[in-house]
């Protein structure tokens, strides 16, 4: 159970690091000062849940393992992560689509993982739900924001929505280790808020006058540690300091 | 002046010291005003164990706190571990009345509740006053402001910008 239970903290934690590596990479390259900070911030509420998160997974785990071995010494196939976070920082419309993807998803998993009878999960979710809250305002702003917005704006958020939309499918697959502690009462059942989900985007991408992609397809494999060409480039840049000076500290 | 909330637990011998440590962002409050500090016992002679909950999972001033508090300990020769806990989560409602009014003499506006924080981020209500001038007549800037804890606003009379205290429950 412990070995299933490490894993399924993998696979929600990595969401999380990955993401926020992402966002991190636009400190100081923010469209604008407030976008900077928000984006940036939304970044460092993310890795906070990730130190939470990592810091159980070690306890569990023992031995020399830490946070810091979780975060920067797996190599990639054993990241867990979704796709669509690792999709790359192509421009401001999409890392907003990819933000607000995530964040709707993230929420709602936020509040059904406060009810795991995992106390130390549970705790987590209780603090991180009230952050993610305001993540997804955020997004879901600007969402609208550069739909119906200008004709540039609007073609760009179009594009972001049409290359992303084919990742947000994965989001709800759940392996049977994973399943086996949905029984368990520890880990959250996706499927029982997955057409909530689809809703709620559709609903703000026709505030936003955006059209949702017909898309019969969906892109799939971070889960199962098959990422796409842009994670090795992510790695590379995050873990360089560990694998550079193995256990240096701050 | 030692101020405690109903709902921390800190011995009485220990409560002097750990007020004298600053939030180091919000340097006019303590850690035990903030509602950071949650409890904190002595297990032996000249030793105590403090727990304390952060703000915002990823508040970078959590570490900084931590060896604070140590430092104020052992200045009175007591050596202290610090645990963080994370359940019952930080509500911005542990924030004391008194340090309310000290946030907004530093010149941040104090949290309002849940449901303002919606209205007034969605544009829909002009009920933040501005710590300067006391005016309502402001409007958000920016939902993230300096720390993870802040929104930014600017205030239309006086002009001046100021941070709001992001409602958190």
């Amino acid at each position: 159970m412990s070995k299933e239970l490490i894993q399924y903290i993998c696979t929600v934690a990595d969401n999380n690091l990955i993401l926020g590596q992402r966002l991190g990479e636009l400190c100081g390259h923010g469209p604008n000062i407030e976008t900077d900070i928000a984006l940036t911030n939304i970044g460092l509420d993310l890795f906070g849940q990730v130190r939470s998160y990592f810091q159980y997974a070690a306890k569990l785990e023992g031995g020399n393992s830490s946070e810091d071995t979780f975060a920067f010494l797996r190599k990639e196939n054993e990241y867990k992560n979704v796709l669509l976070v690792e999709q790359p920082n192509t421009d401001f419309a999409y890392t907003i689509v990819r933000q607000f993807l995530y964040d709707v998803y993230h929420i709602r998993f936020m509040e059904n993982l406060q009810k795991s009878s995992d106390e130390t999960l549970a705790a987590i979710a209780a603090k991180g739900v009230k952050e993610v809250a305001y993540h997804a305002r955020f997004s879901a702003d600007w969402v609208r924001r550069l739909g119906d917005g200008t004709e540039e704006s609007h073609r760009r958020a179009q594009q972001a929505l049409d290359d992303l939309y084919t990742y947000t499918d994965e989001l709800f697959h759940q392996n049977e280790s994973e399943l086996s502690l949905v029984n368990a009462g520890i880990a959250v059942n996706t499927a029982q808020f997955k057409s909530d989900y689809y809703q709620t985007i559709h609903a703000v991408f026709a505030e936003a006058t955006l059209t949702v992609p017909d898309q019969k397809y969906f892109l799939k494999g971070g889960k199962k540690g098959i990422h796409s060409e842009h994670m090795g480039y992510i790695l590379t840049e995050m873990q360089y300091m560990q694998r550079t000076y193995p256990n240096m500290q701050w | 002046m030692v101020i405690k909330l109903e709902n921390q637990d800190i011995d009485s011998r220990l409560l002097p010291l750990l007020d004298a440590v600053n939030d180091p962002e919000i340097p006019v409050l303590s850690v035990v005003q903030m509602g950071v500090v949650r409890s904190a016992h002595f297990v032996a002679e000249n030793q105590a164990l403090i727990k304390i909950t952060p703000t915002y999972s990823g508040c970078p001033a959590m570490d900084t706190m931590a060896v604070d508090i140590k430092n104020a300990l052992q200045n009175a020769g007591i050596q202290a571990n610090v645990e963080l806990v994370l359940s019952p989560a930080w509500s911005t409602d542990w924030i004391t009345p008194q340090a309310r009014q000290k946030l907004e003499e530093y010149g941040i506006a104090p949290p309002l509740s849940a449901e303002a924080d919606k209205a007034v981020l969605l544009g829909q209500a002009k009920i933040v006053a501005c710590p300067q001038c006391k005016s309502k007549n402001t409007r958000l800037i920016s939902q993230f402001g300096s720390t993870a804890c802040k929104a930014l606003f600017r205030c239309d009379d006086c002009l001046e910008p100021f941070d709001y205290f992001k409602c958190l429950k």
